[in-house]
């Protein structure tokens, strides 16, 4: 019990022994800051009474005013070259995006187009891009009869395929793209028109003709053709070109292989 | 471990599945998983956990819209993320989607970007990070 209130006690006077120690130590600086404040009042004092010494101290002060507001402007100035970088980064940054869409989607088209050298399998990649990449709700996809010079309709989506009327080679928007190997436009029209589409795609492999794309509707949501559109017609005559032929060649090829396989078994039977 | 997101793409045309993941491949720490149609779609989606769904509309065997209402029909799957992306671009169509339970509704031809950031937003994905 009573060593409690010997340690009680010590507390007690520690406490106190700290809060003496703490004014000292305020005391002290409020000493110096009292020194401190008379020092200036006098430096102000003797300032106002000198003129010299008073336009000495003004201009420090101009001086450094002068410095902070240089400092100031060239901040702001430095803000501005930023804002304006940090635009044409996002500019820029806007057109790769862009750009990169564009070459996913033709790298994605001319993937596709070459992944097969099955013909009706080459007609629905060619179907799937217009409607996908491109937007479009009715079109045909015409192959031209060399012979003949005519455009057979040989596949088509929004329209029956029987719907879709033969082209004469050199006649008309189809016709005519394919003679001149450049994909030609029309004027939308009101209402869908089977013998006149929007836009025609000369699909050809070097300087051959083999049939040509015809777009005569786009989807409701689709405006207008974008830059990237004109892209992938470029890429569709070339390539969905290329495949359609080689898919034609190689079935071409199947068949002779089969006739002669009959003709080797007939024989050596 | 950082956890991965896990999409499922269910589109009957390869060349749209093929872009989609193009696009989706731009997001880190993301696994992409393929179905050819709405049946198919369903099995993944009921056997598995997904963090988003891309459905298109106009598929065989069970169409997109019917895929929608079987997912929000069951009690796990009801707050799962669904994007539809179609050719249907009628504002009855979208109207319907999102009635049935999507969440986004995107018409085709899509830009990637926009794909992208509909993913992130739904993935509550900062563009910085992927």
């Amino acid at each position: 019990m009573s060593n409690d209130v010997f340690e009680r006690a010590d507390e007690v006077l520690g406490l106190f022994r700290r809060g003496a120690e703490f004014t000292r130590e305020l005391l002290e600086e409020n000493k110096v800051l009292r020194q401190r404040l008379a020092r200036v009042e006098s430096h102000q004092q003797d300032a106002a009474q000198d003129n010299g010494e008073w336009d000495k101290l003004r201009s420090q002060l101009l001086e450094r005013i002068q410095g902070l507001e240089c400092e100031h402007q060239d901040a702001i100035e430095r803000v501005a070259v930023l804002e304006d970088e940090n635009m044409q980064f996002a500019g820029r940054y806007l057109e790769i995006e862009e750009e990169n869409n564009a070459l996913a989607n033709l790298y994605v088209a001319s993937f596709q187009l070459h992944s097969t050298l099955d013909l009706s399998e080459v007609f629905r990649i060619v179907i799937e891009i217009v409607i996908n990449l491109i937007g479009a709700e009715v079109f045909a996809v015409y192959a031209l009869d060399e012979k003949s010079g005519v455009f057979e309709p040989v596949a088509s989506e929004g329209v029956k395929l029987s719907n879709v009327p033969t082209v004469q080679l050199g006649q008309g928007l189809i016709g005519g793209s394919v003679t001149e190997r450049e994909t030609a436009f029309a004027d939308p029209g009101s209402q869908t028109d089977l013998s006149r589409p929007l836009v025609s795609i000369p699909l050809c492999v070097d300087d051959r003709a083999i049939g040509a794309i015809a777009i005569f509707k786009l989807l409701t949501q689709k405006k207008e053709f974008s830059p990237l559109d004109h892209e992938l017609f470029t890429l569709l005559a070339g390539h969905a070109a290329t495949a359609i032929f080689a898919a034609q060649l190689y079935s071409q090829s199947e068949r002779k292989l089969n006739t002669i396989q009959g003709f080797i078994d007939l024989l050596t039977k | 471990m950082e956890r991965r997101n896990r999409i499922l793409i269910v589109e009957d045309s390869p060349t749209m599945r093929q872009l989609l993941i193009f696009a989706l491949k731009r997001l880190r720490n993301t696994d992409i998983i393929e179905a050819q149609d709405g049946m198919d779609g369903l099995r993944k989606v009921t056997a598995d956990d997904y963090d988003l769904v891309l459905v298109d509309i106009n598929m065989p065997v069970m169409d997109g819209l019917k895929l929608i209402s079987l997912i929000r029909g069951e009690e796990r799957l009801e707050e799962m993320p669904i994007v539809v992306i179609t050719t249907e671009g009628a504002n009855e169509d979208r109207a319907r989607a999102l009635a049935l339970g999507a969440n986004e509704y995107l018409t085709k031809p899509i830009q990637a970007n926009k794909v992208l950031q509909v993913a992130r937003g739904l993935l509550k994905i900062e563009s910085r990070s992927t």
